[in-house]
């Protein structure tokens, strides 16, 4: 049962922020632009954006989840 | 008196003629200078920059073949959007940050000149160091001189632009960045963009 709330819940928020395909990322660049120049520079925010690795973690610990509910389950009487 | 007024004359018309060259610092106080960097890789290219910028470069409008300079970033200010993979970058594994804090190219040569108004593009031969080792390179440039275009960007001052930028790349093996290693994970070729702005006030 936590393992499905685990997995569901990890693919409902990599979804909710954004389905990032990549790895994922604890800053987010934003591109500036110089008005006199015309150059472009990058500022970084923080964020938290979920990538693939995200979901990885979460599987592996689903998956860890349900191998010890087999082993530690209560066996009927 | 008209001896004078001659003599102010000549000075002013050497001084017309003869233009000094002009030092350009390329420390911004508005932080947008900046060296960006591409590794290819197998999910995602890993994208970063460097706002760490630095130096100054000599640079004659008259004869812009005969600049001169050395521009400096910080191994420290490299940024890339993952802190775990930026801690990798940085560490003594990779970059050594500790240990070799400046990437610097100084430049040697230009070749290949062309100015158009404002703008000249050249190859210029100088030395890049990288984890201290340099290597010579030729890098492709272009820049732009905008004159008394310095009060616009920072108020209240006086003087000059000069734009750089260039696009190049080198490998990480050559500057003895893991030479042969994880090149399935992180390629060997880093793509290199420099946009930056120097000021020269009055």
């Amino acid at each position: 049962m936590a393992a499905a709330i685990l997995v569901v819940g990890s693919i409902a928020f990599w979804a909710a922020a954004g389905a990032n395909r990549g790895w994922t990322k604890t800053s987010v660049p934003r591109k500036i632009v110089d008005q006199v120049t015309g150059i472009e520079g990058v500022t970084y925010e923080k964020q938290f954006v979920p990538g693939v690795d995200f979901l990885g973690a979460a599987f592996l610990g689903a998956g860890i989840l349900t191998g010890a509910s087999f082993l530690f389950r209560t066996r009927p009487r | 008196m008209k001896t004078r007024l001659i003599t102010l004359v000549l000075l002013a018309l050497a001084g017309a003629v003869f233009a000094a060259p002009q030092t350009f610092d390329f420390k911004d106080p508005k932080g947008i200078n900046n060296a960006g960097f591409k590794l290819d890789a197998p999910l995602e290219s890993i994208n970063g920059s460097a706002s760490g910028v630095s130096g100054t470069v000599t640079f004659d409008s008259e004869n812009p073949g005969a600049t001169t300079g050395k521009i400096v970033v910080a191994t420290a200010s490299l940024m890339v959007p993952n802190s775990m993979q930026r801690g990798h970058m940085l560490s003594d594994k990779w970059l050594d940050a500790a240990k070799f804090p400046e990437i610097s190219f100084e430049s040697k040569e230009f070749k290949n000149v062309k100015t158009d108004g404002d703008n000249t593009t050249a190859d210029v031969t100088g030395t890049f160091t990288l984890k201290g080792i340099s290597k010579e390179l030729t890098v492709p440039v272009k820049l732009t001189y905008m004159k008394d275009k310095l009060g616009d960007r920072v108020p209240g001052q006086k003087g000059d632009l000069l734009v750089i930028r260039a696009n190049f790349s080198i490998k990480r093996g050559d500057f003895n960045i893991n030479p042969g290693q994880f090149e399935d994970k992180v390629s060997d070729t880093i793509e290199l963009t420099l946009s930056i702005a120097g000021a020269s006030p009055k």
